[in-house]
């Protein structure tokens, strides 16, 4: 199984999305409230085509939804409850993998042990 | 690496986790029953176990703690529910003080390992089921390093 791999894929969008000061601060304000992306852009002092590219970048990484009223594209927080389960039972899945390894270890040992 | 497969599933809060080992179902039941070998491999990295009572039959109870890097302890307990030798287990695991004494009656996360043999081979699957998403939560506080955990209360604050 892969579970593993599609953890890190989404760990990696998440922690590249996270990692830009600008990003961070857009997640903070939508926190607050659901915002267009031309309002965003306005509290910015770099183009509205860089706003949308950084949220762009939160919306590959599920960090936020984006929906149309009339001409305007609204921008949300989209962290629920099934996205920190997820992220918590990935994390507690590689508690299983470092216990199954430590049990590997210790059957080798008493392998050892008997041999003559 | 053995684990074969997990399955997470968000909705219900369990992970099912399937293992296979190169040794007898006693020999891997022994793991479960010594409280000697249980406490090393039943810590997170970095947080030892250390069981000092565990009473491996229907009904018995387990105390244990963990020892984090800068010598903290972190509590456990067990119950015991079902047991059929050397085929399955089931238990409570909840939280505990330093003393290894429960902090709340109702458990943290319920616990069914089954054990399947096959020409000296152990299959192991093991379903954990949570009681609530805090409890997952507070379960993984251990064994993470400090700044992963300042790094991930960030993230947790920002989202």
């Amino acid at each position: 199984m892969v579970v593993g791999e599609l953890e890190e894929n989404e760990a990696d969008l998440l922690f590249h999305a996270l990692a830009d000061r600008t990003r961070r601060d857009i997640m903070r304000r939508i926190g607050e409230r659901e915002q267009s992306i031309s309002a965003l852009a306005r509290q910015y002092e770099v183009s509205f085509a860089a706003i949308q590219k950084h949220v762009a970048v939160l919306e590959r990484a599920s960090l936020v939804t984006k929906r149309v009223r009339g001409r305007e594209k609204l921008v949300s927080g989209n962290v629920d409850a099934l996205r920190r389960a997820s992220r918590l039972l990935a994390r507690y899945e590689r508690v299983w993998r470092h216990r199954d390894d430590s049990i590997i270890r210790i059957l080798n040992e008493s392998e050892e042990r008997t041999e003559p | 690496m053995t684990v074969v497969s997990s399955n997470p599933d968000r909705e219900s809060l369990t992970m099912t986790i399937v293992c296979e080992f190169d040794a007898t179902v006693d020999r891997v039941w022994q793991l479960w029953e010594d409280p000697r070998q249980l406490e090393r491999w039943w810590g997170p990295p970095g947080w030892p176990a250390t069981f000092e009572r565990h009473e491996f039959e229907e009904g018995g109870a387990s105390r244990y703690y963990m020892t984090g890097p800068e010598g903290e302890r972190a509590g456990g307990w067990w119950r015991i529910t079902a047991i059929d030798r050397p085929a399955r287990l089931e238990f409570d695991d909840g939280f505990a003080d330093e003393s290894g004494e429960p902090t709340d009656e109702m458990p943290t996360m319920r616990m069914t390992v089954t054990l399947d043999g096959d020409d000296g081979r152990t299959r192991m699957t093991v379903l954990a089921r949570f009681a609530a998403i805090d409890d997952l939560e507070r379960v993984l506080e251990m064994g993470m390093e400090e700044g992963m955990k300042q790094a991930l209360a960030q993230i947790d604050a920002l989202l």
